[in-house]
């Protein structure tokens, strides 16, 4: 079955996304609450990763070979200046958002496989990346009046 | 006689559970005076901390000369805080800013009102004048002016210029018990009255210094301790402050980790059956949530990571488990620590839980750190709109644009309200380019001061000043505008129990000095902001006028004064709010039927997720069907921003003291309690000093990643591997060629709560070393508080003297 190139797929989409947050994190550093809690949210991606790689592991040994372009490339670097946080912001939203589609795929592949452990790591973990996209939805709306109304 | 600096709690009057506090009515008049020397008593309350004591101003020759509680008065039957009793004259003070000043050629120069204002105005109308205009204004107030005063000007920031960037230094005190509120209850508003000191059998106070922030609190605590059947003690506190020595226990837990403690407590109140299921099936949601993540904070995982007892925290969850009346009261220690809203609303849980709210003795105040910060919650001054609003509910912003008569779309709804330290962030990066700051003292107050100051004194950005003094932040303005102060005023205000109190005006102004009404009135006049109808925005003239409107305003909402008039405040004692036509005398609780305000169409929030900040929508919340009941909220312990390392070994945590109040903009001009604590002191637990090679007495540099200060050592009961520093010290004092870095906030961290925006002012890592030995010599800490040294470390106790002789009586 295919589900090991899916988990596959997450597993990496974690990766790049804690990857992506600790280079916002670093990048906005003058921005407090930015370096906080992206330098945090990569932590929760970590654990995400970390949570994906025994079932990776596992469905991997009965995969077929992992279909051509699978895996897309959503994040090439971070910006400078206000504007550039809201647009930086905007790529960590669309690497959550796969994440988060990923999920729902991957527990719905869980419920077929009858696999309640991946079940529960699904469950626990989908939650915690809808919060990630509130955050950052909810700290673009705040920045953005400002950012691209008001500023020189 | 009683020397008050050296008693700031006087004499007890020892009462038993369900009796009525007795009455103690403390008064001072200077120079010997005595009341047949009084032309006149004029009715007030205290601005200068939260608990809202009312008082009398003596006034002889036009001048004040005293003050005396009003035993009338529910909140303190008579008594006084010291800093009442003496922190008046600094009103007299002969450098009171008498006329505005202008910069001219880098100096600060005197000039007349239509000269400051004009360049004001010229500036406004420069920065107004294109799209996003609104975005160049920022707005910092403060906690101790008048209601009408907050609400004049969230009505000219918000309809007028039409500016999110509007806060207060409210922010930095009481922000986290206004999100908490929220949170918890759907709206802010404290469900409790402080009569409830008179009946619970048990009182939990949660980083609450009470002792030193409201002393006459703490005075009615301590005569129920002393009265039969006595209310049990629990302290959570890292220092040894009069709080945590009266305590039956003590939890010293190490900063930052007050969200582990709350998880753990909750635990085992649930796992030993002390919750009230009943209460919880009909009046709350969340339950199941809340059990499965506390559940993880059994005691002994709490004790590693509070760094106290496991059996400790076993015994205070069996206090607080097995107590029939509880009141708890929330301050700083949680406030301005590590996930400051999310342990807030622990206690709410807490409360919760156990069905304790809403009843006499069952009281959560969670508490504010400055005397009128209530009202800029209430009127829109600090990030809220005004009436309590909820800015994501249409129907509310429309309700105030039919208020205002302006267009909906003026009111800055479309993103949140802009918190203070994002305010600064805008000012710093460029975009806002006039910043207007009343009554409050950035360059003292905020964290890491250095970048403060780099801020507030960048060429691009235009700096109004609006106080009593040439403060620390007055020093770095372009136009210095002077205050009249409390007691040359008048106005309204409302403590932390929702008791609303009248201010008349005793004495005139110094000079040319004007109330802040007056001010922000004259500014909206010189703007010529107007209303839909081409009519003036702003009609008002006097502070009367001001609060009928602002009735309007709070009509139907949480916060009703309909039924309050100046005439109903004057004579007797405070009002509680909602004082509306069927609740004439006020609400002394709320919640006494465990109905709550979530409402959707009600609430204040659709809620924050508590670890990150992420708004809720509208239909989310809707989607959890309220219904009347509040929410028990939690998240999983999270260490701080910053952590302790090899570099910065140990935890700074800063506060007050007895004496001083904010940043001793008038404490420190009374005598009496500038020389009580006249400077900066450092606390540090003997073991700590011990290794560091450290005496009572002796220089020692502390410093940060931000800075480093320098101050004198006091070696006393805090606990190991955290340093205190009060946060009052700056610099107005010094010589300005002779100033050393001894604020503590030199070193503090920019870093905030992500719902409530409050920074975290308690959990700086530094490092400390000797710099200088004190031959011999104490610091100058003073005796009483939180930096008491031990008994026999043979240290001069602190006293007033002559010059501090009050009197206290029944009458």
């Amino acid at each position: 079955m295919h589900l090991a190139h899916y988990l596959g797929l997450l597993h990496r989409a974690q990766v790049n996304l804690a990857d992506a947050f600790r280079q916002v994190a670093d990048a906005h550093a003058e921005e407090p609450d930015i370096r906080h809690l992206c330098e945090r949210q990569a932590k929760r991606c970590d654990a995400h990763a970390e949570g994906l790689r025994p079932f990776a592991d596992r469905y991997a040994e009965d995969a077929p070979t992992e279909p051509d372009r699978l895996h897309s490339q959503l994040f090439t670097g971070t910006r400078t200046g206000g504007i550039g946080l809201l647009r930086d912001l905007q790529d960590l939203y669309l690497m959550a958002a796969e994440c988060d589609i990923a999920w729902t795929v991957v527990g719905q592949a869980a419920y077929g496989a009858r696999d309640e452990d991946l079940i529960a790591l699904v469950k626990r973990c989908e939650g915690e990346t809808a919060i990630q996209l509130k955050w950052l939805r909810t700290r673009m709306k705040a920045a953005a009046p400002q950012a691209l109304v008001v500023a020189d | 006689m009683v020397d008050r600096i050296a008693d700031p709690w006087g004499e007890r009057t020892p009462y038993g559970p369900g009796q009525e506090w007795p009455v103690r009515v403390d008064r001072y008049l200077a120079d010997g005076r005595t009341d047949a020397d009084v032309d006149r008593w004029v009715q007030s309350a205290s601005v200068l901390h939260s608990n809202g004591d009312a008082l009398d101003i003596a006034v002889a020759d036009g001048r004040i000369v005293g003050v005396r509680g009003r035993a009338v008065d529910r909140i303190n039957r008579g008594r006084l805080d010291p800093k009442d009793l003496y922190g008046w004259q600094a009103n007299h003070s002969p450098d009171r800013l008498t006329r505005p000043l202008v910069r001219e050629g880098g100096r600060l120069v005197e000039t007349d009102w239509d000269t400051a204002m004009g360049r004001i105005v010229a500036r406004s109308k420069e920065l107004l004048d294109g799209p996003g205009g609104w975005g160049h204004f920022g707005f910092y107030t403060t906690g101790q002016l008048f209601l009408e005063e907050y609400y004049a000007l969230g009505v000219i920031g918000k309809a007028g210029l039409g500016t999110p960037h509007m806060d207060g230094n409210t922010r930095l005190c009481t922000a986290t018990a206004a999100a908490a509120l929220k949170a918890s209850f759907g709206t802010d508003g404290q469900p409790g009255s402080y009569t409830d000191v008179d009946h619970c059998d048990a009182i939990a106070l949660w980083g609450h210094n009470v002792a030193e922030t409201q002393t006459v609190l703490w005075m009615r605590m301590l005569d129920r301790r002393r009265g039969p059947n006595p209310p049990a003690m629990l302290a959570v506190d890292p220092r040894a402050t009069p709080v945590a020595r009266e305590a039956d226990l003590h939890l010293a837990v190490r900063s930052g980790t007050n969200m582990a403690l709350m998880n753990g407590l909750l635990r085992e109140i649930i796992r030993r059956g002390w919750y009230d299921r009943d209460y919880v099936d009909a009046h709350t949601l969340g339950f199941e949530e809340l059990r499965r993540i506390v559940d993880g904070y059994p005691p002994r995982r709490v004790a590693d990571i509070c760094d106290v007892p496991a059996a400790d925290v076993e015994r205070a969850a069996e206090l607080l488990g097995t107590s029939q009346r509880l009141l708890s009261t929330v301050l700083q220690g949680f406030y301005q620590s590590n996930q400051a809203t999310a342990a807030a609303c622990g206690v709410n849980n807490l409360h919760l839980i156990r069905g304790m709210i809403g009843r006499p003795g069952a009281g959560i105040y969670q508490m504010n750190g400055q005397p009128t910060a209530q009202n800029t919650r209430e009127t829109g001054a600090d990030g809220d709109l005004p009436g309590l609003r909820n800015w994501e509910n249409t129907a509310h912003i429309e309700e105030l644009a039919r208020l205002w008569n302006v267009d909906v779309d003026v009111i800055p709804h479309w993103a949140p309200p802009t918190h203070a330290m994002q305010i600064f962030r805008y000012a710093e990066q460029g975009s806002i380019k006039l910043l207007w700051i009343s009554a409050t003292n950035p360059a003292v107050s905020l964290p890491d001061l250095s970048r403060i100051r780099r801020v507030l004194a960048k060429p691009e950005l235009f700096v109004v000043v609006q106080d009593l003094f040439l403060t620390e932040t007055a020093e770095l303005a372009d136009v210095v505008l002077p205050g009249a102060t409390w007691g040359e005023k008048t106005g309204t205000f409302t403590s932390v129990d929702r008791t609303v109190h009248i201010s008349d005006k005793a004495v005139d102004p110094p000079g040319e000095a004007k109330p802040d009404l007056d001010i922000f009135l004259d500014y909206a006049r010189r703007m010529d902001f107007r209303d839909r109808d081409g009519q003036p925005l702003i009609r008002w003239t006097g502070p009367e006028e001001v609060f009928e409107a602002w009735k309007e305003c709070s009509r139907g909402r949480p916060c009703d004064y309909t039924g309050i008039t100046y005439a109903k405040l004057r004579g007797g004692s405070g009002v509680q709010w909602p004082c509306t036509d069927e609740h004439p005398d006020g609400t002394e609780r709320l919640y006494t039927d465990g109905r709550f305000p979530t409402d959707p169409d009600y609430c204040e929030t659709y809620g924050h997720d508590l670890a990150t900040g992420a708004e809720f929508t509208e239909p989310e919340y809707r989607a959890k069907e309220p219904d009347g009941r509040a929410f028990l909220h939690t998240v999983d312990y999270q260490p701080s921003p910053e952590v302790p390392d090899d570099e910065h070994p140990m935890l700074l945590t800063t506060g007050r003291t007895v004496y001083q109040f904010h940043t001793r903009t008038k404490t420190g001009r009374a005598p009496q309690l500038d020389r009580a604590a006249p400077d900066v002191w450092v606390e540090l637990n003997p073991a700590d000093a011990a290794r560091l090679g450290i005496a009572e007495g002796d220089l020692v540099g502390v410093a940060s990643a931000r800075g480093g200060i320098q101050a004198r050592a006091r070696l006393c009961g805090i606990r190991p591997g955290v340093v205190f520093l009060p946060f009052h010290y700056g610099y107005f004092d010094q010589d300005p060629h002779e100033r050393t870095p001894r604020a503590a906030n030199e070193l503090t961290v920019t870093a905030w709560d992500p719902v409530s925006k409050q920074p975290l002012f308690k959990v700086a890592a530094v490092a400390v070393e000797k710099l200088a030995d004190g031959r011999g010599v104490p610091a100058p800490a003073p005796t009483v508080g939180g930096s008491a040294p031990p008994p026999d470390a043979g240290i001069p106790p602190t006293v007033g003297g002559p010059a501090a002789q009050a009197t206290s009586g029944k009458e």
